[in-house]
C-alpha cells in the first residue's frame, strides 16, 4: 500500500428496517446520517463530500432520486454524486466513498443509502418488472422471483443441494437478527416452518425470501490523518472489489457467481489476503434469499464450490462457529431496503471489529471482516475488505 | 499522485432521433470508436474500471446498469454508473486514477431521448412530491422563473438572451456532432413562441440523440497510448439544493462551488486571463449568461455585455460554446456534460478543424443536470503538462 | 456505536392504516410511455420469429453461435461475422414453477419457466421462454422441448409469437 492512501470508517448509522416507516426518504437518510455523524464525534461542516446509494427510482417514485434525497442526505453545497448498481448498490456506496477520500481528493465523505419501497404502491415488486429486458423479458410477464428461482434451482440441480440444507440459512438469519435493534423479521423458526411455508415460486418458498423495507444507513468515511485525530478506534477499508457480468443471464451457468469472485479476487488482492477462509475472522455475504448466502460464500472463495450448505449444517457459519456469517441476520432477518440493506451489513462488519456489536458480537476478537452484496440481473458483485 | 489525462475519445451522433440503432448498438459504435482512438486498446483487457452515466427513467429501465456492460467491453468487467451527468462519471474516473489502483479508466454517456415518448411528464416525476408535483403543468416553468429572476436582477436583456442562441446555433454549424446548427436572427429568437415567460421557444435546447465514450488514463499509460494527450487539471462538482424553496434563483451557486473547486485542483487563480476558452450548459439561453457569470470568468450580471461585444465569439478573445452548445447540438441529457468535454478535447488536440480555435492550451468544460436539479460540474483541461 | 446507541429512528406504520387513508400520503401514477429502438440484431430477431424460426449471430474468433443474436460478440469485443438460423428445440437447463403474480398475489394455474438452451447455437445459449403442455411436477432438467408457435396470421413479431415450449415426447422423435 506504499504511496496510496488508507481510508477509515470512523462512524456509522442505521434506522429501523420495517415495511412501512413514517419517515419519507429525504427523513431516513437524515436519520441515519445524523446518528454516524454523532458516533463519529464529527459535524456536518466536517464533512468535505457526500456519496449516495439508492437503489431504483421507481421504489420512492422520484425520477432523479439522488438529486431529490440531496439534502437529506446532508449533501447541500456540496460536491455530491449517487452511484448505483442495483442491489449491489449498498455494498458498492462505500467502495464510492473510499475513492473520494482515497484519491486524495477529499478528507473526509459520508456514505449515505437509503431505500423507501413502500412509496410503491400497490406493491414495491412492481418496480421490479421494468428491469427487464423490453424485447426478450418483459412480453413474458417476467418476474423478479421466477429468475432467481432459476438459479436457485440450477444451483441446487448442479450440487444435488437439497432444500433442508438451504433452510438452515434462513432459519440462522432470522434467529440472529432476534438479537438485531433494527430488525423486521427476526424469528425462531425451524427447518420445518421454512419447508411448509407457502410456494411462491417452486423452488423458492415464503420463508425462503427477505421481506420489502424502508430504511437507511450511513457511514462517515476518513482519511488516515483525520481518522486518528477523531477515533482510537478506527476501521480501515483495506480492499474493494466490483465486478459486473454479462447482461444475456440467460447465456450463463447461473449454478456460480462468478461476478462475486471476480469482485473479490479484486479485493483481496488490493487488501493482500491469499487464503481467504484463515484470514477472515466474519462474513456478510448478501442473503435476500437463503440460497444466495450460500452461492454468495462459494463466490466469495470462502469454501469450495458446493461445499457451503455443509458448513452451514455443521455450524460453522454460526454466530460462535469458526466462520461466523451474517451474524447481524442479514436480509433474511433484519430486513431488505435495497441499497440500505447492503450498508447494514458493512455497519455490523464495523461494528463487530470495533467489539461494539452487543448481543451479535462474535466471539475471539476478529480483525478482519467482509462484506458483499449483489445486483442487476444476477450479474452484479460489489465486495468490501475491513480490518481493525 | 498520478496525473490524469483523456487518451481517446469516440461520439457518434448527435441527431435529432437516431431509430435505426438500439441504445446498445449506439453504445458500441462509440466504444469502438473511443478505443480506437486510445491507441487500439483492447477493453477485455486493457481497462481497470469502466463507468456509466444513465438515469432510469430516461432509459425506460429501473436499474439500467444492468443493460451496459456487453456493448463496452465490460463483461466480468470492473464497472458501475454513476446517476448523472458524464463529468460526473469523469469526475469519479478522474478520482480513481488517483488512488494509485487504477491505470485506464473509461467513461460513457449517452442519450436516447427519441425513446421517451413523455418527456415532460418524466422530468415532472423529478419534483417533490408532496410539495411541488401535485401543482401540474410543465415542469420547465422553473427555468421561466428563474430567469425572470435573473434578468430582474442582473438587467440582463431579452435580445441578450436571444443572442446566445444565434451565436450558439451558428457555431454549430460548423461541428459535424452538431444536430441543430442554423443561421438565425435575434428576431427570430424574440417572435418565436412565449413557452415560459420570458422564455421563448427557441431558447429550450432541443433534444438528441447520441453517445460519448472517453478513455482516462494516468499519466505512465497516457504517455504510451497516445502522444496528444488532454490533462484533467481539476474537477468540480456539487449540488445546491432539490428545494425550489430555498435555493438561490438568481446565481448558479452549485457552479460557483464546483467552479472553485476544480480551479483550486487546478491552481488555476484568475481564471479570466487562464482559461483559453469555455464549453458550458446552455440549456436555456439564459443558462449561457448565467453559468458564464458563475464560473467568475466576468463579473456578476456582465455577461450578457461580453456577449454583446463579441468576447464570447468563435474569434473573441473567450470563445463560448464553439461547439454549439446545447442549444446547437441538442440536449442529450446525461451526455451534454460529455458533448461539452468532447469539445475541449478536440479543441486541445487541433483537431476541431473549421472551428479551431488558434493556440488553445487550457479549456474549461462544465454542464449543468437540468430541470429541476440544482447540480453541476465543472473540469478544466489543457493540453500543456506543468 | 451500536451498544451505546438506546434506540434507532424510525416509526412504523401499518399497511392496513395506510390502505385505509389513515396516514396522510400523496399518491401519483407517473405517466412514463417510451418506444425503444429495437435496434440491428433485435429487429431481425423479432422479424424471423414472425415468420416462424429463431436466428442467431455467430463469431468466427471465439466460433460461438449465439442466440438470443447480436451485432458484437460480448467476449471478442468485435463486430459478428454473420447470421445463422438456429433449430426451435432446445434443452431445460434451469426451471422454476411460479404460483405468484408480480405483485405476490396467487395465481390459479402455476407457470412454469425455463431457461432453454438452443439446439444448433453453441452450448449454454439458452433463451427465457414459459414451458407448456406438461404437469409440472414432471418438468425434469435436460429435458428435450420444442417451440409451440402462435399461428401465422396472429405473429406480431414478439417473443409471445412463441406461445411456449412442449416436451418432445418419444413419438414425435
Ligand atoms: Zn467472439
Amino acid at each position: 500500500m506504499f504511496g496510496k492512501k488508507r481510508v477509515a470508517i470512523v462512524g456509522a448509522g442505521l434506522t429501523l428496517f420495517r415495511r412501512n416507516l413514517k419517515e419519507t426518504g429525504k427523513e431516513l437518510a437524515y436519520e441515519a446520517s445524523k446518528m454516524a455523524l454523532d458516533a463519529a464525534g464529527m459535524e456536518l461542516s466536517d464533512i468535505q463530500s457526500v456519496v449516495m446509494g439508492t437503489a431504483p427510482d421507481a421504489f420512492d417514485g422520484v425520477h432523479m432520486k439522488g438529486e431529490y434525497l440531496a439534502d437529506g442526505a446532508g449533501a447541500r453545497n456540496k460536491p455530491y454524486v449517487r452511484v448505483y448498481v442495483g442491489g449491489g448498490t449498498g455494498v458498492f456506496t462505500p467502495l464510492a466513498g473510499w475513492w473520494h477520500v482515497a484519491s486524495g481528493q477529499f478528507d473526509t465523505c459520508l456514505v449515505v443509502c437509503e431505500e423507501k419501497m413502500s412509496s410503491c404502491f400497490p406493491h414495491p415488486a412492481y418496480a421490479f418488472t421494468t428491469i427487464f429486458d423490453n424485447i426478450l423479458a418483459r412480453p413474458l410477464g417476467t418476474t423478479l422471483i421466477w429468475i432467481f428461482a432459476l438459479e436457485m434451482h440450477r444451483y441446487m440441480h448442479k450440487h444435488n443441494i437439497k432444500k433442508e440444507q438451504i433452510a438452515r440459512v434462513a432459519v440462522k438469519n432470522k434467529r440472529n437478527a432476534l438479537d438485531h435493534p433494527c430488525a423486521q423479521l427476526a424469528a425462531n423458526i425451524t427447518v420445518e416452518d421454512v419447508l411448509n411455508s407457502e410456494i411462491m415460486c417452486w423452488p423458492v418458498q415464503r420463508l425462503d425470501i427477505s421481506p420489502t423495507s424502508d430504511g437507511a444507513a450511513a457511514l462517515v468515511l476518513a482519511s488516515e490523518d483525520v481518522a486518528k485525530k477523531v477515533t482510537d478506534n478506527p476501521v480501515w477499508i483495506d480492499g474493494v472489489g466490483w465486478c459486473i457480468d454479462s447482461t444475456i443471464w440467460t447465456n450463463r451457468d447461473l449454478y456460480y457467481p462468478d461476478y462475486v469472485e471476480y469482485a473479490a479476487r479484486m479485493a483481496y488482492k488490493m487488501a493482500g489476503i491469499k487464503n481467504p477462509p484463515k484470514e477472515i475472522d466474519l462474513a456478510e455475504p448478501y442473503d435476500p434469499f437463503d440460497y444466495k448466502e450460500l452461492h454468495h460464500m462459494e463466490g466469495l472463495l470462502l469454501c469450495r464450490k458446493g461445499e457451503a450448505p455443509k458448513l452451514t449444517e455443521e455450524g460453522v457459519t454460526a454466530r460462535d462457529g469458526d466462520l461466523p456469517i451474517c451474524p447481524s441476520g442479514g436480509l433474511l432477518g433484519v430486513g431488505n431496503p435495497i441499497a440500505a440493506a447492503g450498508a447494514m451489513k458493512v455497519c455490523e462488519v464495523f461494528w463487530q471489529l470495533r467489539g461494539e456489536a452487543g448481543k451479535r458480537q462474535v466471539p475471539g476478537d476478529p480483525r478482519t471482516g467482509v462484506a458483499q452484496a449483489w445486483g442487476d440481473l444476477m450479474q452484479y458483485g460489489s465486495v468490501i475488505v475491513l480490518r481493525r | 499522485m498520478s496525473d490524469v489525462a483523456i487518451v481517446g475519445v469516440g461520439c457518434v451522433g448527435f441527431k435529432s432521433i437516431m431509430p435505426e440503432l438500439s441504445y446498445k448498438e449506439l453504445m458500441f459504435e462509440a466504444a469502438v470508436k473511443a478505443y480506437e482512438d486510445a491507441g487500439g486498446i483492447d477493453p477485455r483487457k486493457d481497462v481497470d474500471a469502466f463507468v456509466t452515466c444513465a438515469e432510469d427513467y430516461w432509459e425506460g429501465f429501473s436499474i439500467f446498469d444492468e443493460f451496459v456492460p456487453d456493448q463496452l467491453g465490460a463483461v466480468l468487467g470492473h464497472l458501475f454508473t454513476v446517476s448523472g451527468d458524464g463529468l460526473l462519471g469523469l469526475a469519479n474516473a478522474y478520482m480513481l486514477i488517483k488512488t494509485g489502483h487504477f491505470d485506464v479508466v473509461v467513461v460513457e454517456a449517452h442519450s436516447k431521448a427519441s425513446d421517451i415518448l413523455t418527456f415532460y411528464d418524466i422530468v415532472a416525476f423529478a419534483l417533490d412530491p408532496i410539495m411541488v408535483r401535485p401543482l401540474g403543468g410543465n415542469p420547465y416553468y422553473i427555468a421561466g422563473m428563474e430567469m425572470h429572476r435573473y434578468l430582474a436582477e442582473t438587467g440582463t436583456t431579452l435580445e441578450q438572451c436571444a443572442e446566445v442562441v444565434v451565436k450558439n446555433k451558428r457555431n454549430a454549424l460548423a461541428n459535424p456532432y452538431a444536430a441543430y446548427g442554423a443561421d438565425i436572427t435575434v428576431d427570430q429568437v424574440l417572435d418565436s413562441e412565449t413557452w415560459f415567460y420570458p422564455l421563448k421557444k427557441l431558447e429550450v435546447s432541443p433534444l438528441s440523440d447520441g453517445c460519448i465514450v472517453m478513455v482516462l488514463a494516468s499519466e505512465r499509460m497516457a504517455k504510451k497510448l497516445t502522444d496528444k494527450p488532454v490533462w484533467v487539471e481539476g474537477v468540480g462538482w456539487a449540488t445546491e439544493t432539490p428545494n425550489l424553496e430555498t435555493r438561490d434563483w438568481c446565481r448558479a451557486i452549485y457552479t460557483e462551488i464546483a467552479a472553485d473547486m476544480a480551479y483550486k485542483d487546478a491552481g488555476i487563480t484568475c481564471p479570466q486571463r487562464e482559461i483559453d476558452f469555455v464549453e458550458l450548459s446552455d440549456l436555456f439561453a439564459y443558462k449561457e449568461l448565467q453559468h458564464l457569470e458563475a464560473l467568475r470568468l466576468c463579473r456578476y450580471g456582465e455577461a450578457g455585455m461580453l456577449l454583446e461585444d463579441g468576447v464570447t465569439t468563435r474569434d473573441g478573445d473567450l470563445p463560448v460554446n464553439v461547439s454549439g452548445g446545447c442549444l446547437g447540438m441538442g440536449y442529450a441529457l446525461e451526455a451534454s456534460g460529455m458533448q461539452r468535454l468532447l469539445e475541449a478535447v478536440l479543441q486541445l488536440r487541433g483537431e476541431a478543424e473549421g472551428r479551431q480555435i488558434p493556440d488553445a492550451e487550457v479549456g474549461l468544460a462544465h454542464t449543468w443536470r437540468g430541470i429541476p436539479t440544482a447540480t453541476g460540474a465543472v473540469a478544466v483541461l489543457s493540453n500543456i503538462k506543468e | 456505536m451500536s451498544e451505546k446507541i438506546k434506540s434507532y429512528p424510525g416509526f412504523r406504520i401499518k399497511t392496513a392504516d395506510l390502505r385505509e387513508g389513515k396516514v396522510p400520503f400523496e399518491a401519483w401514477r407517473p405517466r412514463v410511455r417510451y418506444a425503444w429502438s429495437a435496434g440491428i440484431a433485435m429487429s431481425r430477431f423479432l422479424e424471423e420469429l414472425k415468420n416462424g424460426r429463431i436466428i442467431a449471430t455467430y463469431c468466427n474468433k471465439c466460433g460461438r453461435i449465439m442466440v438470443p443474436p447480436r451485432v458484437f460478440c460480448e467476449q471478442c469485443f468485435k463486430p459478428v461475422d454473420g447470421w445463422k438460423y438456429v433449430k426451435d428445440t432446445g434443452t431445460i437447463n434451469t426451471y422454476s414453477v411460479s404460483f405468484i403474480a408480480g405483485d405476490a398475489s396467487r395465481i390459479k394455474e402455476p407457470i412454469i419457466v425455463a431457461v432453454i438452451d438452443i439446439d444448433g447455437a453453441s452450448p449454454g445459449m439458452g433463451i427465457l421462454h414459459k414451458i407448456g403442455e406438461i404437469n409440472w411436477k414432471e418438468v425434469k432438467f435436460g429435458m428435450k422441448v420444442k417451440a409451440v408457435w402462435k399461428p401465422p396470421e396472429e405473429r406480431v413479431g414478439s417473443i409471445t409469437d412463441i406461445k411456449y415450449f412442449k416436451p418432445i415426447r418419444e413419438e414425435t422423435l
